[in-house]
């Protein structure tokens, strides 16, 4: 079931006409992931459903509905995640630049590479504040002046003034929204065209909540941000656009709507999107 | 009047529990947990009772005219026939076969516990892990006859018979090695599971491949759990009896060469205490004395193993 099909000002989403992969054309630079009737199993259970969305770039795009609706596991397709998950299996077309990122012969870890990801829970490496965001880039063959790039990457993310006199001090004293994010810097510091963000504020406080929003929004100059979030208030706040999704009676997630979060919280088009956003349910 | 009756009527609820709370004798508890409690003492009382049997038959060893504490701990040569108590000879036979054991066991059990928490599927884990786990349940003494039969003759035929003797320490450590394996390897990989999958994830989602995230992050994050493992096997190479006993040697010797008989401190204690020795003789006190030495040894081994563990989970959370 496909219930995208309706127009925006800005991009035409839905099913657009299939475009040569090897070949993209210049409506299609604008866009950062293509996705085209996806759909995840976890062995025979269907856990995402034929999704059909155009993500475009250097903005930021949330995934809000209920618990259970599969956005975690959509959004962990876009960087090949799900491949560690024994048992699950994507079928669908996920285009990154034009190129489909499940064409046989893509390797999982050159996709990681320009596609980072942050997490629900801060997972600093039991290193140091400096080896954390220095590792990353060494294991990806960066070969430049690694204490000039430690200190552009923490400025960038924010943290540099909080961190720059225990630069060798682990990780995993910062508080959690500090860890959250050094986290961030980390997944910058390889400089990913795209960044995942998993719910990354959901095991925050509000203050740590608010700093990473902010963050989110300056790094939206630069990259393409897709967050999922349970929170509203939050997908209202900092995003772009807003795809929201929903599990059917077969509890597999589908897209309901997908839209500018201007018009999917003022002007939803499907009842499920109002009432969810009303807080009827979820 | 009425006041202060209420008042006395509070106290008293205050104080005793009405009927239907009041505590019940239960005799079955008392006994089980009497019964538990003696379960327990006899393993601390066996314990103790070994402490105090080493030393006090250790202390008539040392008291003894014919030792001298400092010969005991510097020189090499024990000959208990002539009064030549020189422990090195003994301590340098088990270090060597230690340290062969360990060059088998902590590479190969690293290796296979990385091999099982970080590649192998879960099917194959739960065919390897048990029967990586058999080799920890074959008899020692099996053990001894395989380096007898097997790995002395493998080593005589690749280095040649004039190289290597029969009994030697290469023989017996290298198979001692085997079966400390299993145990290096089930701890490790205890280890290595323990360490968060959010880390694995981390390292995966910078681009990592499965061994950058295996050798850089996760063995780095498991190092305490590790170390552990690698000084119990250490402890566990030093008491082990029955595979240098038949294997290593059955004189003391002191030599560098693993190629050469050697006796261990265990295998020593063994062969004289199965040989015909009066009670009571220097010799005989002798092995009580190697018996402390050897306790002593594995004793801070395992203490530094737990000061290791305990520091275990403060590395990643």
């Amino acid at each position: 079931m496909i219930r995208l099909n309706f127009e925006l000002p800005s991009l035409t989403l839905g099913k657009s006409a299939a475009l040569d992969a090897s070949n993209p054309s210049a409506e299609e630079d604008s866009y950062a992931l293509e996705v085209r009737n996806l759909s995840v199993y976890y062995d025979s259970f269907r856990a995402v459903k034929d999704i059909n969305l155009k993500l475009p770039k250097r903005k930021i795009t949330a995934f809000i509905g209920p618990s259970g609706c599969g956005k975690s596991t959509l959004l962990r397709t876009f960087n090949r995640m799900n491949d560690l998950i024994p048992g699950v299996r994507v079928e669908g077309e996920v285009l990154f630049n034009g190129y489909n990122l499940y064409a046989p012969g893509v390797d999982a870890v050159e996709v990681r590479r320009r596609i980072g990801m942050v997490f629900q829970k801060p997972n600093p490496f039991p290193k140091s504040i400096y080896e954390n965001i220095a590792w990353g880039a060494r294991i990806n063959g960066y070969r430049g002046n690694m204490d000039e790039l430690v200190e552009q990457t923490l400025r960038q993310a924010a943290l540099w003034d909080e961190v720059k006199d225990k630069l060798h001090q682990s990780g995993l004293s910062l508080s959690g929204g500090q860890q959250q994010r050094l986290c961030i810097a980390r997944a910058i510091a390889i400089k990913p065209e795209i960044i995942l963000m998993d719910e990354p504020a959901s095991a925050l406080d509000p203050i740590s909540t608010l700093k990473i929003e902010e963050l989110m929004r300056q790094l939206a100059e630069k990259y393409t941000i897709v967050v999922v979030t349970h929170n509203m208030q939050q997908a209202a706040r900092i995003s772009d656009y807003t795809a929201f999704l929903m599990m059917d009676e077969d509890r597999a997630g589908y897209l309901v709507e997908y839209g500018t979060t201007a018009q999917i919280f003022t002007n939803p088009r499907e009842k499920a999107t109002e009432d969810y956003i009303t807080g009827r349910f979820g | 009047m009425a006041t202060t009756l209420s008042a006395k009527a509070l106290t008293r609820r205050a104080t005793s529990a009405p009927p239907e709370l009041r505590r019940k004798p239960r005799p079955l508890e008392v006994l089980i947990q009497a019964f538990f409690f003696a379960c327990g003492a006899v393993s601390i009382l066996t314990t103790i009772g070994i402490v105090y049997v080493l030393g006090s038959e250790a202390w008539l060893f040392f008291r003894s005219p014919e030792v001298d504490l400092v010969e005991f701990f510097t020189t090499t040569s024990w000959v208990p026939a002539v009064g030549q108590f020189g422990i090195w000879s003994l301590v340098n036979a088990t270090m060597m076969t230690t340290t062969f054991a360990m060059i088998v066991a902590l590479p190969l059990g690293l290796a296979s516990a990385i091999y099982l928490s970080e590649y192998a599927s879960p099917g194959v884990r739960n065919v390897l892990k048990p029967v990586l786990e058999i080799l920890a349940g074959i008899p020692t003494v099996v053990y001894g006859y395989f380096a007898l039969t097997f790995m002395t003759p493998l080593l005589r035929a690749i280095l040649g018979r004039d190289v290597v003797e029969i009994y030697n320490t290469a023989s017996a450590g290298l198979v001692m090695g085997i079966l400390i394996l299993p145990l290096v390897s089930s701890m490790s990989e205890d280890a290595l599971s323990a360490v968060p999958r959010s880390l694995r994830e981390a390292a995966y989602a910078l681009g990592a491949t499965r061994l950058e995230t295996a050798v850089r992050i996760v063995v780095p994050a498991a190092l305490s759990g590790i170390t552990a493992a690698f000084i119990l096997a250490v402890s566990r190479a030093v008491g082990e009896t029955m595979i240098v006993a038949i294997a290593a040697g059955a004189g003391p010797a002191f030599t560098f060469n693993p190629f050469k008989a050697a006796e261990t401190m265990t295998g020593h204690i063994v062969r004289i205490s199965g040989g015909d020795l009066s009670y009571d003789s220097i010799d005989y006190d002798s092995i009580f004395a190697i018996g402390l030495l050897l306790f002593l040894m594995t004793l801070a081994l395992n203490l530094i193993s737990r000061a290791i563990m305990r520091r275990f989970r403060e590395v990643y959370e």
